[in-house]
């Protein structure tokens, strides 16, 4: 069933412990095995894909990394230290950050105040500082918002810092959307269908921002888009039916016998559409 | 003329105490989606409390910062403890929840300070200024009222709009689940909310027992009039809460004095059903597809 399983991470050398890793994760809804006995190891700064069809599993592995959905069995880890109980808020103070499918901004706040609530680590000042405006807290909102600013910068949308979300066109609610991600710092950002709904410009600029990030983290992409996921994964992990059938790089996955008989006649003509979107 | 300036003066400061209640109700609708029934009450039973101090020779000022401060507590308690066990569940439950905390805390009220009518100080005198030799009908305590609406409301807002606290407190409004993922400690956010709400409450209560007589019942009529001024601002908007409180204080100034005091209370119910047809999102919400 596997071919390619159990190479040692990219980076980060024999004997060191992964940046993050899960260990023999099972996870049942009922009657079904949405996790069966997965593992997942992430070395420091890889970019690291998961494919898989419909229903392979992919949302829920992206949930269980990010303390959404207890695991019915199995261990994550951070830098070698088991995570108990992980729970989403403790996820920042770990160097953790995630995107949502779809958006997932608060429609009420401005861009710029989106990805100020994101920069959330970085607050110095206290409770009773911020609730009485004392100058330390002032000055504490000033440092979030120019960290918020060359966030989206970073993405390419500094130009729309004062805007609501809804008055924003999809693919730059996105490129906010990650900017509130980055703009914590993470050293793991997990990316859920960042590709989903962009055209091909878009996927372009985004795979070239990936590959910036990859220099200072660790980025695990949960990806339909083919090319994308070719162009820019160190490794890749490739899920069906619940199960790892396999890991390796670019060029060995799309070799294996496995994941060809995975993605028979389903997605492989999505991802060949994608390309041309 | 003279009779129009008398109404619309004490249309002011009337109005100025609804919008101090749907000021409250807007807070705890903004960060809960929850309309909190028990407003009035525990606006009543911080007032009770105020009172007792001043019966134990508390001056008004300590007695108006006891209450404030119960308040606080009241509303962050309410919420940690009654609220968040139902919040997960349909959202029908918490508002009925309310509704059993405003029936309890005004039996406990009776219980434990009576049912009878008490007389309530207030810190400024209760006759109207004078302009010449014309009698206005705004007293010291009226523009006290005015004035304490009015600094409370723009401490608010600075807190919301200008500190990073209200970015998350607003943040955690929106989307909890997404908040959380980005380390905004949500149920510290959402207890604060209440509790911020809850003091405004309070202060309502206390302003409109000034002078008068309060019983464990005497903040049913604002809820009815705080309600309707909160809807008309759009229940989403605090500028929109206290435009909305001025308003209904105007309207009803000049329906009782025109008309009769006893129009007051249909005139309030007719611009809430006028409101909810013609234009069920307020006057400064944004429309959207509610669900309550």
């Amino acid at each position: 069933m596997t071919s390619a399983v159990h190479q040692p991470p990219a980076a980060g050398g024999p004997g060191a412990a992964p940046a993050f890793a899960v260990e023999d994760v099972t996870v049942r809804f009922g009657g079904l095995t949405a996790l069966d006995a997965v593992s997942l190891e992430l070395g420091a700064r890889e970019v690291h894909g998961v494919i898989g069809p419909n229903g392979a599993g992919k949302t829920t592995l992206l949930n269980v990394c990010c303390g959404f959905q207890r695991p019915d069995s199995g261990t994550l880890s951070r830098a070698g230290r088991p995570l108990a109980a992980l729970a989403p808020h403790q996820l920042v103070d770990l160097g953790i950050a995630r995107t949502l499918q779809g958006v997932g901004l608060f429609r009420g706040l401005t861009a710029l105040e989106n990805v100020m609530v994101g920069a959330d680590r970085h607050r110095r000042a206290g409770f009773l500082a911020a609730l009485l405006g004392l100058p330390r807290a002032e000055a504490d909102r000033r440092a979030l918002a120019e960290r918020a600013r060359s966030a989206l910068a970073e993405v390419g949308a500094a130009d729309v810092a004062d805007r609501l979300p809804a008055a924003l066109p999809y693919p730059v609610r996105k490129r906010v959307a990650l900017a509130r991600a980055l703009v914590a710092e993470p050293e793991i950002l997990f990316l859920d269908e960042p590709a989903g709904g962009l055209g091909s410009d878009d996927i372009d600029e985004l795979a070239g921002l990936i590959r910036r990030l990859a220099e200072r983290a660790t980025v695990v992409l949960v990806e339909h888009h083919m090319d994308l996921v070719m162009a820019v994964c160190d490794r890749i992990t490739v899920l069906d039916f619940g199960r790892v059938i396999a890991v390796g790089d670019p060029a060995a996955v799309q070799d294996d016998p496995a994941v060809a008989a995975a993605y028979l006649g389903e997605e492989s003509a999505r991802g060949d559409e994608g390309g041309t979107a | 003329m003279q009779q129009f300036l008398d109404l619309t003066l004490s249309g002011l400061s009337q109005g100025a105490i609804y919008a101090a209640f749907a000021l409250a109700l807007v807070l705890i609708w903004r960060s809960t989606r929850v309309v909190n029934f028990a407003q009035g009450a525990m606006g009543m039973f911080t007032t009770y409390l105020a009172l007792l101090a001043v019966d134990a020779g508390w001056s008004y000022w300590a007695a108006l910062l006891l209450a404030l401060g119960s308040g606080l507590l009241l509303g962050a308690f309410i919420e940690r403890v009654v609220i968040r066990p139902v919040e997960n569940g349909p959202e029908l439950n918490p508002v009925i929840v309310t509704l059993g905390v405003f029936i309890a805390l005004q039996a406990l009220a009776s219980l434990l300070f009576g049912a009878q009518y008490r007389s309530f100080p207030a810190p400024f005198g209760l006759t109207g200024l004078q302009a010449g030799s014309v009698n206005l009908a705004i007293t010291p305590y009226g523009l006290f009222t005015i004035g304490a609406v009015l600094v409370t409301m723009i401490a608010l807002v600075a807190l919301f709009r200008f500190t990073d606290l209200g970015l998350r407190l607003r943040a955690s409004a929106f989307n909890g689940e997404v908040s959380r993922l980005l380390g905004v400690p949500v149920g510290r956010m959402l207890t604060l909310g209440w509790a911020l709400a809850a003091v405004v409450g309070s202060l309502s209560g206390l302003l409109i027992a000034g002078g008068e007589l309060v019983w464990p019942a005497y903040m049913d009529p604002l809820i009815v009039y705080g309600f309707v001024a909160a809807v008309l601002g759009g229940l989403d908007s605090p500028a929109g809460a206290v435009i909305g409180g001025v308003a209904i204080g105007l309207a009803l100034s000049y329906v009782s004095g025109y008309a009769g005091s006893e129009f007051a209370g249909l005139a309030a119910l007719l611009i809430l059903v006028a409101v909810l047809l013609v234009r069920p999102a307020g006057l400064f919400g944004r429309a959207t597809v509610r669900k309550v």
